[in-house]
């Protein structure tokens, strides 16, 4: 096949600099009926030597357009060029140039990871001679030197995804795509990444396409591009998006006491509110204009507070955009009818604490997935279990829920073991897992019948929860839709309602946030906060570092154990203590004590 | 900093390139097999298990088979008979005093059959006359029933002419079958059992595991990865192609091992006949497993499309189990789009007959269409894209 490079397809101004072009492109897939339109006559331009973020919600498209960038895919409509080769055309020579590390990076698993660079040197046929000196190169930037024969499948999170990395390295390509290569992965290893990516840009002048949910990520890159919807909502330097949210940034703390979360939900009503979000010990506030007495009236409904300009985020001008985008109703926060005990704020200490859980192990072959883990959660608490993916929060969860025994340790949850108790006492607690487990095929109402009845109620008091959850969740306009089809917000608050059906004391949430959009993030939580409010016992667990702050205490797992266990003011002044320098937010402070705990280590 | 390895030209289909891809591919193979529990137990433990369990176990003779006799005026003549069942290999005879409790045996299932010398038994075969005797069958299992009549039969002659001839005289028969099997004389069902297995190994090894692992591939995103590497879809294919060969000859090599020495089932023909046959055997089963992994991209599907689309055939449909002569004639049309049945045709050929010629040439034929087909729609069905 003589492939005959035209060079009329392109401007050769273009082409010198940029590394990649979408014109109008379009792709849509056909899921049974339905049909998805992936991207809408997507139009944008990543330039060489340079940092590009897509950055979007699940389902905006983000990895639709980077397959159909690595040629995976094939766009119904429009013009792809990478570098100076037309995507259609060149599918073959287009891959020989690029380095592509998909979401799951395929490493196999069952081979070393000097086995898996080896294949992949083979495959993008690097020559012998130049191989020990690539192999070198990345194994220091990558720190997995002394690993090289270890089985991929036992690496951590961090590293296998460093390993990818390594693989999509071993020929030096001109432009490197990347797809949400930091998701789950812990604060210290997502630093290592990044560390590396801007490293092959400064001293490589590699071109580089990156897809993120995290949205500090996106200061990062030299270029933001906002996907929504599979369409470019902005594009820019993330100066520009920021320039517009200037004197409108604040940071609210309370001198009265109040709790932040308190003071969050009643910032978050205010008319001229475009966001109000826990950060730190206070609560950020970003308003629609700068008009100062708005603020002032705000400010005085709060009760005692100070207020302190800050400069805006990219989070910030994120949230702006997603709101002008699809306008969400304001909801009045949740209120349970059944306020089992007054606010839990104080005297929390003397009650008997809900969950109790005492060195618990849990082994599966040789391996400890959980090692040594205790923690009580008090009546009305708000605990987190953070961690990366693979820390082992999940399986903590599931050994709590009764769903895996433990292998070592006990546990009480209610007073009860779930393991042995019986069906009553499983009444009490609510659950909701990772993957949120309704019936997609049937409807919004047909699952909140479903699940009122598998929970035992009938008559007057399902009716009259079913009405609940249509009111309290925003549900009632969505009743007879199919839930399947609903956005990933709908699903997620059709699942609390599921799970909230029978009134439980206990609730547990298993990565309630993961893969959801930022609004619908802060929607979420302040369902959670409503729940809290009423005495509900909440155990949530999450891999967004952010979050904590919503949590009254939290523990931190890493590698199956607890780095550390408190509110998160304590697990910062403790981390500041040690490393001896300010600290002002949980995942500065995870870092901080992953860190004194290798120097510790490396004392020994 | 040097300028970027100075951008090369690549050209990614020469030769060496290709050469070193392939390389790397089938290497990684390699070492994920043997890596593998799974496909180990797939490749040899499975194998060596159904050789062993047809072998030994699985048995188309019927030996040993519980019959109750019912005796109803002992005598003589009634003893020497019964004697002759005790001597067979065939029966282990159980005596019952009246047919009432040998009925019930025959329904508890304690017994596979009656056989009952009437009172007038030995007055009979007094008066010269042919003494009859009666004989129940359970019919449930009808191949074991149609044996065990057989059978019966056999030690009621044998009987008969021991008899004539310690009498002095001959058994007058008016025809006698001079009966000769060929191929396998001594009708040991082990005989045809233990080659046509090796057909379904061969299924087993080259269109599940091949089925299975590329399956794996999608599942564990391995694929997505592999296919924006400069590789081409060829050398995708033929880097699961030739690992998979490999192995199924292997598998090959053992179970002809078994067969020859372990169950010490002659071979006739040549072994070059039985290698080529089953090289050919072997690509039909690999194109099966690539078309099945290509269209189905979950282990789950994958594996059991493979055992419902391949495997049950070869077992079921193929002649090695059941005659295809004997299958309604529907059954018999379809038998003829299943490959492992001109196999299996080939291999009881050359282990039992030789290299028969006539017989191995036309299936030989069949099973390079089929591999043609296959691994043809494969290739063209195979693209570098994940939609």
């Amino acid at each position: 096949m003589a492939e005959i490079p035209s060079e009329t397809e392109s401007d050769s101004t273009d082409a010198k600099e940029t590394a990649l072009i979408l014109e109008k492109v379009s792709k849509s897939f056909t899921q049974g009926k339905r049909r998805i339109e992936a991207l809408r006559e997507v139009s944008l331009k990543a330039q060489k030597g340079r940092v590009t973020g897509l950055i979007g919600p699940d389902g905006a498209g983000k990895t639709t357009l980077m397959r159909l960038s690595a040629c995976l895919l094939k766009a119904d409509a429009g013009r792809i060029q990478v570098l100076d080769l037309n995507a259609n055309r060149n599918p073959l020579k287009v891959q020989s140039t690029i380095g592509y590390m998909p979401q799951r990076f395929g490493l196999y698993e069952d081979l070393s990871v000097q086995e898996n660079l080896d294949l992949y040197a083979d495959l993008q046929g690097v020559p012998q001679d130049q191989r020990a000196d690539r192999n070198a190169e990345l194994m220091k930037m990558t720190q997995l030197g002394k690993f090289t024969d270890r089985l991929a499948g036992r690496l951590s999170g961090g590293m296998k995804q460093k390993l990818g990395l390594a693989c999509t390295l071993i020929r030096s390509p001109e432009l490197l795509i990347l797809d949400e290569p930091t998701v789950g992965v812990d604060p210290v290893s997502r630093r290592e990444l990044w560390t590396i990516v801007s490293r092959l840009v400064e001293e490589e002048g590699m071109s580089v396409l990156l897809s993120t949910a995290y949205l500090d990520e996106a200061e990062e890159c030299d270029e933001v591009v906002l996907l929504h919807g599979g369409r470019v909502l902005g594009h820019g330097p993330p100066g520009d998006f920021r320039k517009e949210q200037k004197g409108r940034t604040y940071w609210v703390t309370t001198t009265d006491g109040a709790r932040k979360r308190d003071i969050q939900e009643k910032l978050s009503r205010g008319e001229k509110v475009v966001d109000a979000v826990i950060q730190g010990g206070g609560v950020r506030l970003v308003m629609a204009d700068s008009e100062k007495p708005d603020l002032e009236a705000l400010l005085d409904e709060v009760g005692d507070s100070e207020r302190k300009s800050v400069s805006p985020r990219f989070e910030d001008s994120y949230i702006a955009i997603l709101k002008e985008e699809e306008p969400r109703p304001d909801k009045a926060p949740i209120q349970e009818p059944k306020a089992g005990q007054d606010d839990g704020g104080e005297g929390r200490e003397e009650a008997e604490p809900v969950i109790q859980v005492d060195h618990i192990k849990r082994k599966f072959g040789d391996f400890y997935a959980v090692k040594d883990v205790a923690f009580d959660v008090g009546s009305g608490e708000v605990f987190g279990l953070l961690g990366a993916n693979g820390a082992g929060k999940t399986t903590t969860f599931r050994m709590l829920c009764g769903l895996l025994p433990v292998s070592e340790g006990s546990l009480k949850v209610a007073g009860l073991d779930l393991r042995k108790a019986a069906a009553k006492a499983r009444a009490r607690i609510g659950y909701m897992s990772q993957k949120f487990s309704l019936y997609g095929n049937l409807s919004v109402m047909e699952n909140l019948r479903f699940f009122s009845s598998a929970y035992g109620l009938h008559g007057k008091r399902r009716r009259n929860r079913i009405e609940w959850a249509l009111e309290q969740f925003d549900l009632a306009d969505r009743a007879e839709a199919e839930s399947g089809e609903m956005p990933l917000g709908y699903k997620q608050r059709l699942a609390l309602a599921c799970a909230l059906m029978h009134e439980p004391e206990i609730l547990f949430l298993d990565e309630p946030t993961s893969g959801v959009d930022p609004m619908a993030r802060r929607e979420f939580w302040r369902h959670i906060n409503g729940l809290a409010r009423a005495g509900v016992t909440v155990l949530v667990t999450t891999h967004f570092m952010e979050e904590a702050e919503y949590c009254d205490r939290l523990a931190i797992m890493v590698a199956g154990e607890i780095l550390a266990l408190g509110a998160p003011r304590e697990i910062k002044d403790r981390a500041a203590e040690k490393a001896e320098r300010k600290i002002e937010d949980i995942e500065e402070a995870f870092i901080a004590l992953i860190e004194s705990q290798a120097e510790e280590e490396g004392d020994e | 900093m040097n300028r970027k390895a100075a951008p090369e030209k690549r050209k990614p289909s020469t030769r060496g390139g290709s050469l070193m891809r392939l390389r790397g591919l089938v290497r990684k193979e390699f070492l994920q097999i043997m890596r593998d529990p799974s496909s180990i137990a797939i490749a040899f433990l499975m194998p060596v298990s159904l050789l062993l369990l047809f072998g030994y176990g699985v048995s188309l003779d019927a030996e040993h088979v519980p019959v109750a006799i019912v005796v109803e005026s002992p005598s003589r003549d009634t003893a020497s008979f019964t004697g002759a069942f005790e001597r067979s290999k065939y029966f282990d005879p159980e005596h019952y005093g009246a047919m009432r409790a040998a009925k019930q045996a025959l329904r508890d299932h304690r017994v596979d059959g009656i056989v009952r010398l009437r009172s007038d038994f030995a007055q009979k075969l007094q008066s010269g006359a042919t003494a009859p005797i009666q004989v129940i069958l359970n019919g449930v299992d009808a191949n074991t029933a149609r044996l065990v009549a057989g059978y019966v039969e056999g030690v009621w002659t044998g009987w008969l002419s021991d008899r004539a001839r310690q009498q002095g005289r001959t058994l007058e028969m008016p025809v006698e079958v001079d009966q000769r099997i060929w191929f396998n004389s001594e009708v040991r069902s082990r005989n045809f059992l233990v080659p046509g297995l090796i057909a379904v190994i061969m299924t087993l090894i080259g269109a599940l595991l091949t089925a299975m692992v590329m399956a794996r591939e999608w599942e564990r995103g391995t694929m997505e990865a592999l296919m924006v590497t400069p590789v081409t879809i060829r050398e995708v294919i033929l880097g699961k192609l030739i690992p998979y060969f490999v192995m199924g000859m292997g598998g090959l090599a053992l179970s002809v091992v078994m067969a020859l020495y372990l169950f010490e089932v002659p071979l006739r023909g040549s072994l070059w006949v039985l290698t080529a046959a089953s090289a050919l055997f072997l690509l039909v089963a690999l194109g099966m497993g690539l078309l099945i992994s290509i269209t189905a991209r979950t282990q789950f599907v994958a594996g059991q499309t493979a055992i419902i689309v391949t495997f049950l055939p070869a077992f079921l449909l193929s002649g090695f189990l059941f005659d295809i002569q004997s299958m309604p004639v529907v059954v018999q049309g379809i038998t003829h789009a299943i490959a492992a049945r001109y196999y299996v045709a080939i291999l009881q050929t050359v282990f039992l007959a030789g290299d028969v010629f006539p017989v191995i040439w036309p299936n030989a034929l069949a099973l390079l269409v089929m591999a043609a087909f296959f691994l043809g729609v494969s290739r063209l069905k195979a693209r570098k894209r994940l939609d």
